[in-house]
């Protein structure tokens, strides 16, 4: 393997991590709200994609793109009141079926809505064939868009998180929801908070990967299963750690090609999270004496 | 309780007032289509096509004064519920013929049980393996793939073009297209420098089209149905291949191109006319037929027509066909009259079955394509 074609695979591998990436810290917010997995959140993707390509026929890329994202944050503010809110100390089992239910009910709507067909939006900058030469190595222009809007995104939500009175608040529901009920903060809307965020980092990641992946009623499912195992290798609940994995996801994905069957790389995928979860289920940089405190 | 009851029986006698009069006055056809799923672009337009198909036929006063009754079952690709699907339709719905699946994988995995149950299947899928060994009472509409293969090779040879980077994905489509790709390569000179079988959801496959670069393909030839046929020549032109990129006749659906932008510009792939059906000469046989067929479907679902709707159209025209045939609903009969039939004219083809070709197309019903400006073309090479 000569040196421009290993770098080629770094950058396929940066492509596949930032995609992944986006729909853990997905996960990752809604878990540290409730303590539940949705997973529904590969659906918010493919929504936010596809309201996202109906909406440019009408309005400019930008404007669609904020459109897109606002109208996916209500939704997920709806599912939340609906479905979520009115439950009393739901199990975490119950939690986990009612989101499969509603991946399932999202993913049939949008069949109904958009029928079967692929559908993509342009390319923020160049078109399907451009690409930026660096050295011997080719990256399209869209995979900088992805990577620089994913890595702004997470700095502003760990901003949010450490800075902002919201944040705070949500971070003490989920330490500790009845003693952050105690101190006079809302837990309920703070979880209705917290499906809205997700939803609307699922979209926005909808959008800038939908160039790139394309996007289909049914693309949701696929990415969640991705999402879910790099929210699980990074630690569950721990966005920065889950760009880490994303990227380690990516990378090891995107050299097995050199030496192992293609057909085989979602093997890898699934292998990691079979060992991280027997070996080591707090994940890699998760402290397992912090999971132990947590309880749910 | 007994309240519940009494809604029941009400619930009852509207829905038996509501039933069609099924009878014997009617023929009863069953469809296995992928309407939803990651075959959806196949079954979706085969179902339109077949429903659009079955009101014409029924307005007219149907076959031979017989009205048609379509069953549709959405089998979403998925070759288990294809099975229990078709088990149904012969045993419980006593179908005349049932047409799809629309993918090789799920035809393969009924041909047993349509052969057991004396059930004629029209299949809407492209697999040489579904006729070849042919099973009495198994027929396909669409071309063979090694036909496609062939032409491709005949394209290369006529290109210079001699080293080849295949990819294929893993679904029964990809795997019978490689498999006839790695058999008829030597024949014609071509040497496979790279041959990647990827995941038919993948969704990016920069990694698979360098390692086809980094072995010096002059060419590459994709073998999918799904979007991923569509990635594939982005990633491709994206790192800089230059070489020409062919696809099979799973490309002819004009929604790839779009996905696909410019990069599509200059795709070879094989397929059947329809797709052309505008450019053709006056003097082209299958002319009428294709444009009938794509004013129909374009007028009443405001969507362009797709070769694999066109494959249900040929299933159903084959059958009525062979009903008016046979004069009759006997299915041996009409079993029979297909393999009499010749010279049909079809979306797919002019087609001459007997009874040792039971897909009744030769390699003429292949044109080479290519796409110029988002749209698809002939090509003059």
């Amino acid at each position: 393997m000569n040196f421009d074609l290993f770098f080629q695979y770094i950058v396929a591998g940066i492509t596949y991590g930032t995609i992944y990436a986006v729909v853990a810290i997905g996960f990752n917010i809604i878990y540290n709200a409730t303590g539940i997995i949705n997973f529904a959140q590969g659906e918010f993707v493919m929504l936010g994609g596809m309201t996202a390509v109906t909406l440019h026929r009408y309005l400019p890329l930008p404007s669609a793109i904020l459109a897109a994202v606002i109208i996916t944050m209500l939704v997920g503010a709806l599912i939340e009141i609906f479905f979520i809110r009115w439950l009393r100390n739901p199990s975490v089992l119950r939690m986990i079926i009612i989101t499969i239910g509603l991946s399932i009910l999202i993913r049939e709507t949008a069949l109904h809505i958009w029928g079967e067909g692929v559908k993509a939006l342009p390319y923020f900058t160049g078109t399907s064939v451009t690409s930026i030469k660096l050295g011997g190595v080719y990256v399209s222009p869209q995979v900088l868009w992805a990577v620089g809007i994913s890595a702004i995104m997470v700095a502003l939500l760990s901003a949010f998180f450490s800075y902002t009175m919201t944040g705070k608040q949500m971070r003490a529901c989920s330490a500790n929801r009845e003693a952050a009920r105690l101190c006079g903060i809302n837990a309920k809307n703070m979880v209705t908070f917290s499906f809205m965020l997700s939803a609307a980092i699922g979209a926005i990641g909808g959008c800038i990967v939908c160039p790139i992946t394309y996007v289909q009623y049914d693309s949701g499912t696929p990415l969640a299963i991705k999402g879910f195992t790099v929210a699980i290798l990074g630690g569950l609940g721990n966005s920065m750690a889950a760009v880490a994995a994303g990227l380690v996801l990516g990378i090891l994905e995107s050299f097995s090609i050199w030496f192992m069957p293609a057909a085989y790389k979602d093997v890898i995928s699934i292998s990691i999270l079979l060992i991280i979860l027997f070996v080591r289920p707090s994940g890699l940089f998760g402290s397992s004496e912090a999971a132990r405190l947590k309880e749910y | 309780m007994k309240r519940v009851s009494f809604f029941a029986a009400i619930f009852m006698a509207v829905a038996m007032l509501c039933a069609p009069a099924f009878g014997a006055d009617t023929i009863k056809v069953g469809a296995i289509l992928a309407v939803t799923g990651p075959a959806s672009f196949l079954g979706a337009p085969e179902a339109k096509t077949l429903e659009m198909m079955t009101e014409e036929i029924n307005n007219k006063g149907g076959i031979m004064g017989k009205k048609i009754d379509l069953i549709i079952k959405d089998s979403g690709a998925s070759p288990e519920k294809a099975l229990s699907f078709a088990k149904q339709l012969i045993e419980e719905d006593k179908v005349l013929a049932i047409i799809g699946p629309s993918t090789s994988g799920e035809t393969m995995k009924i041909k047993n049980v349509a052969e057991e149950g004396k059930t004629i299947l029209l299949s809407c899928a492209a697999a040489e393996v579904i006729v070849n060994p042919v099973a009495k009472y198994v027929f396909k509409t669409p071309q063979k793939d090694s036909y496609a293969v062939v032409k491709i090779f005949q394209q290369m040879k006529k290109m210079n073009l001699s080293k080849v980077g295949v990819l294929s994905s893993n679904t029964g489509f990809g795997k019978a297209g490689k498999e006839q790709i790695e058999k008829l390569a030597p024949e014609y000179g071509i040497q496979i420098v790279a041959n990647e079988v990827y995941d038919k959801a993948a969704t990016d496959l920069t990694a698979e089209v360098t390692k086809v670069k980094a072995s010096g393909a002059q060419a590459i030839l994709n073998w999918s149905i799904e979007p991923a046929q569509a990635i594939v020549i982005k990633n491709a032109r994206q790192i800089g291949f230059k070489g020409p990129i062919f696809q099979s006749h799973g490309f002819g659906n004009i929604k790839y191109v779009e996905a696909a932008g410019p990069a599509a510009n200059g795709v070879i792939f094989p397929a059947g006319r329809l797709l052309v059906a505008n450019s053709l000469p006056k003097s082209n046989p299958q002319r009428a037929v294709l444009l009938k067929y794509k004013k129909d479907y374009e007028s009443r679902y405001k969507d362009e027509v797709s070769t694999f709707g066109g494959h249900a159209y040929d299933a159903m025209l084959v059958l009525t066909k062979a009903i008016e045939k046979a004069h009759s609903t006997n299915e041996e009969a009409v079993r029979n009259a297909i393999e009499d039939l010749k010279g049909v004219v079809g979306t797919g083809g002019i087609f001459n079955f007997s009874p040792e070709d039971h897909n009744g197309l030769s390699i003429d019903a292949f044109d080479m394509l290519t796409v110029k400006n988002g749209k698809f073309a002939i090509l003059h090479k």
